[in-house]
C-alpha cells in the first residue's frame, strides 16, 4: 500500500541515477542513517558494542571489499585474513612509527598498503582463474600470516610476537587502547562504514563496476567488447583489498587492541567473510550487510540460547554452532543462491504490489 | 659422500613419503571433481570424520554419549565392548557410504546447474557441518588411532644405509607401509575404472555428462558412487594420518595441504595428483632443510602454495590438467 513508485516522476537523468529511486527507500535509508548516528551512540553500552556492533561494523567493511574481487569481479579470494592481517601491521607500523598524525590517517595508509599487496597477489589472476585462482590466494594468506610471524620487525621485536595498539585520540577522545569509550569507537568505525558504502555503491554502478561485472559474466567476451581484462581485474584486487585493509586496521586497532596474527587473521577468517557475502549476497552493497549482520548475530544467538537458555556446555555447544552454520550455508545456497539480498529484492517486487497482485 | 648431502638424501626420501600422503589426499578431490565438476572442500574433513568413526567403532562408543548425557542427564560411556580393526573398518565404509547417500539426497541432486562456485561453496558448508557433527558424535579430545599398522624405526634400511655410506637413514615403518598401501589404492583403483562396469560408467561421466545420460548411465548412482570411493579414499587417508599423529581436529588441514598439490598435478588427472604429491612433498622438507633455517624456519605452511602458484603462472592448467578451451 505504502510501498509504491506510481506516481513518482523522474523528470531528470539526475533523478534517473539515483542509487534509490523510490521515495520510500530514500527516507528508509536517511533514517537509517540518523538512527545510526544521532540515537545509537547515547544508547550503546560496552556489551553492545564489544559483542555486537563493532565487529559487524568492521566486518561489513571486509565484506564489501570481497564482494567488491568476488561478487563484482568474480574472482573468489581465499585470501582475506591474510589481507586483513596487512592492514593490521600496516596500521601498527604507522602508529607506532608516527605517533603524531592523526589514526584515521593512518588507517586509510593501511589500505593503501594493503590494496598495493592485493594487487601484487592478484598478478596471478591474469594467468589463471576459477578454482586455481582461489587456491592460488590461498598461497597469499599462507604466506603473509607466516610473514608477519617470523619476521620481528613487523611486530617491533615484541618478546610476545603480539602487537597492541598504542592509545590514539580523535579530537581528544581516545579510539584505540585501553581508556576508549563505547560510542566512540562506534562512531570511529561507523564512520568509516559509511564512507566505505558510499564510495562502494559509486564505484561499482559507473564504469569500473560495469567493466568488473563484464570481466565476472565473461571474461573473454568482456575483452573483445574492449575491456582490458589486466585493468578491470588489479583495480578490483585493488579496491578490494584497501577496504579489507580498512577493516583490518580497525579490527586490530579499535576492536581488539592486541592481535596474534595466525589466530586473529587465520584462514577461518578468510572462510567467515567468504560466508558472509554468499549468505548476504554476491555482488550487492546491501548483501554485504545483511551477511555480515548475520555472521555476527548467528555465534552470539546461539551462544545466549544453547548456553545460556538450555545449559548446555560450551564445547558441545560450539560443535552444533560449527553444525548450524555450516548446515546454513548449504540450507541458503539450495534455497537462494543469491543471497539475502535477493530475498530483500524480491520482498520488495511483492509489496510493490501488495495487496492487489494482478 | 659427505654429510650434507646424505642428510638432503634422507630428507628427499622422507619428503617422499609425506608426499604419497598429500597425494592419497588429493586423489579423492581429483575423482570427486572428475565426476561431477566439484570441488570437494570437504574432502581433509572427510578423511578427520572417517578416522574419527574408526576409533569411535574399535572402541565402542556410543555415538552423541555427550550429547544424550547433557539432554537427558544420563551417564553413558561407551558400550563397553571393542571391535577388531577390520570389523570397524568395514562399518566405516559403510558410514561414509550412507554419508556419500545423504550428500547426494540432501545436497547435490538441489544444486544442479548451479556455477561451480555456489557447488564449492556448498562443499565448504558440508566441510563445517561435518566438522561439528564428528565432534559431536564422538568428541573431541585427541585420540590414538591404532590398526595394527608397524611403527617406528625401519631397521633394516637403518642398518643397510649405515653399511653403505656409514650413515643409517632414519625412516618410518609407517611411513613405507602408507606408501604400499596407497600403491595399492592407485593400482586398485586403476583396476576399477578400467576393468568393470561401473568404471567404465564412471569415466563416461567424468568424459562427458550429458552423453552419459543419453546412454542410460544414471548420473545419481555414479555420484553416489564416486563419492563413496572418495569416501574410502579419506578413510585410507584418515588412518595413515590417524595412525602417524593422532586424530585430532589437525586432521582436517590436510586438505589444505593436498590443495598446491591438486593446482601442481592438475585437477583432472590421477597421475597429476601423485606426481605432485610427490614433488610437493620432496620439495617442501628440502626447502625447508635447505632455506628453512635462513628465514625462520616454518616455511612448510607456505611453501606448497608458492611454488603452485609460481609454475601455474607459467602452466595454468597444472601439469597433466586438460586445457582449458574458452569459447565466446
Amino acid at each position: 500500500m505504502i510501498y509504491r513508485e506510481a506516481g513518482q516522476y523522474r523528470t531528470s537523468y539526475l533523478d534517473d541515477g539515483q542509487t534509490f529511486p523510490i521515495r520510500l527507500d530514500r527516507w528508509a535509508h536517511w533514517l537509517l542513517i540518523a538512527v545510526a548516528v544521532l540515537v545509537v551512540p547515547f544508547i550503546i553500552n560496552d556489551y553492545w558494542a564489544n559483542a555486537i556492533l563493532l565487529p559487524f561494523l568492521i566486518y561489513a567493511i571486509a565484506a564489501l571489499g570481497l564482494n567488491i574481487l568476488t561478487g563484482y569481479c568474480g574472482q573468489v579470494s581465499l585470501g582475506t585474513g591474510g589481507f586483513m592481517a596487512v592492514g593490521a601491521y600496516a596500521c601498527y607500523k604507522l602508529m607506532t612509527s608516527f605517533p603524531d598524525i592523526s589514526i584515521a590517517i593512518h588507517v586509510v595508509l593501511a589500505g593503501l598498503i594493503t590494496a598495493i599487496v592485493g594487487i601484487l597477489f592478484g598478478l596471478p589472476s591474469l594467468r589463471i582463474k576459477g578454482f586455481y585462482l582461489a587456491v592460488a590466494t590461498l598461497a597469499a594468506q599462507f604466506f603473509l600470516v607466516w610473514l608477519f610471524n617470523r619476521v620481528p620487525w613487523f611486530y617491533n621485536y615484541s618478546a610476545s610476537g603480539q602487537i597492541s595498539a598504542p592509545e590514539r585520540t580523535i579530537f581528544g577522545l581516545p579510539v584505540t587502547g585501553p581508556e576508549t569509550s563505547a560510542a566512540v569507537t562506534y562512531l570511529f568505525c561507523l564512520a568509516f562504514v559509511l564512507a566505505s558504502a558510499w564510495i562502494c555503491r559509486n564505484l561499482t554502478r559507473g564504469a569500473l563496476g560495469r567493466k568488473w561485472m563484464a570481466i565476472r559474466d565473461m571474461d573473454i567476451a568482456a575483452e573483445i567488447i574492449g575491456v582490458n581484462p589486466l585493468h578491470a581485474k588489479l583495480t578490483a584486487f585493488g579496491v578490494s583489498s584497501f577496504f579489507v585493509g580498512i577493516a583490518g586496521a580497525l579490527f586490530f586497532s579499535v576492536y581488539l587492541g592486541a592481535v596474534e596474527v595466525g589466530e586473529a587473521f587465520g584462514i577461518n577468517k578468510s572462510f567467515l567473510v567468504l560466508f558472509m557475502i554468499i549468505i548476504g549476497g554476491l555482488g550487492s552493497i546491501l548483501g554485504s550487510f545483511l551477511g555480515a549482520a548475520f555472521m555476527v548475530l548467528l555465534p552470539v544467538f546461539l551462544k545466549n540460547v544453547l548456553t545460556g537458555g538450555l545449559g548446555w556446555p560450551t564445547d558441545l555447544a560450539a560443535h552444533l554452532e560449527f553444525m548450524i552454520v555450516g548446515g546454513l550455508i548449504v540450507f541458503f545456497l539450495i534455497v537462494e543462491p543469491h543471497g539475502l539480498a535477493q530475498l530483500w529484492r524480491l520482498l520488495k517486487e511483492k509489496l510493490r504490489l501488495w495487496p492487489f497482485p494482478h | 659422500m659427505p654429510d650434507q648431502v646424505l642428510f638432503a638424501i634422507e630428507v628427499m626420501l622422507n619428503g617422499l613419503m609425506a608426499g604419497v600422503l598429500y597425494a592419497l589426499v588429493a586423489l579423492g578431490f581429483v575423482l570427486i571433481f572428475k565426476a561431477s565438476g566439484i570441488f570437494n572442500y570437504a574432502q581433509g574433513v572427510m578423511a578427520l570424520f572417517a578416522a574419527l568413526t574408526l576409533v569411535g567403532i574399535m572402541e565402542g562408543q556410543v555415538p552423541f554419549e555427550h550429547l544424550i548425557n547433557v539432554v537427558f542427564g544420563t551417564e553413558i560411556h561407551g558400550f563397553g565392548w571393542t571391535v577388531p580393526a577390520l570389523l570397524a573398518i568395514i562399518l566405516t565404509m559403510v558410514v561414509m557410504v550412507i554419508f556419500a547417500w545423504l550428500v547426494n539426497k540432501l545436497v547435490l541432486r538441489h544444486l544442479v546447474n548451479q556455477e561451480p562456485i555456489i557447488l564449492f561453496m556448498a562443499t565448504i558448508g558440508l566441510a563445517y557441518f561435518l566438522e561439528g557433527l564428528g565432534d559431536m558424535m564422538w568428541g573431541s579430545d585427541i585420540k590414538a588411532l591404532d590398526v595394527g599398522l608397524p611403527q617406528g624405526l625401519n631397521t633394516w634400511i637403518d642398518e643397510t644405509t649405515f653399511n653403505l655410506f656409514g650413515y643409517g637413514f632414519y625412516i618410518d615403518n609407517l611411513d613405507i607401509s602408507a606408501a604400499i598401501i596407497a600403491a595399492l589404492l592407485v593400482a586398485g583403483l586403476v583396476v576399477f575404472s578400467q576393468y568393470t562396469k561401473q568404471g567404465r560408467a564412471l569415466r563416461a561421466v567424468a568424459d562427458d555428462h550429458q552423453a552419459a545420460l543419453s546412454v542410460g548411465i544414471s548420473l545419481n548412482y555414479i555420484w553416489v558412487l564416486t563419492w563413496s570411493i572418495a569416501g574410502f579414499v579419506a578413510l585410507v587417508a584418515g588412518i595413515m594420518w590417524g595412525a602417524k599423529s593422532g586424530v585430532q581436529f589437525s586432521l582436517s588441514l590436510i586438505a589444505l595441504k593436498a590443495l598446491p598439490v591438486l593446482m601442481l598435478g592438475g585437477f583432472t588427472s590421477i597421475p597429476g595428483a601423485i606426481v605432485g604429491g610427490l614433488i610437493i612433498g620432496v620439495g617442501e622438507k628440502l626447502f625447508e632443510f635447505l632455506v628453512g633455517p635462513l628465514v625462520g624456519g616454518a616455511t612448510e605452511n607456505w611453501f606448497a602454495y608458492v611454488l603452485a602458484l609460481i609454475f601455474l603462472v607459467f602452466r595454468p592448467q597444472g601439469l597433466f590438467g586438460e586445457r582449458l578451451i574458452e569459447r565466446v
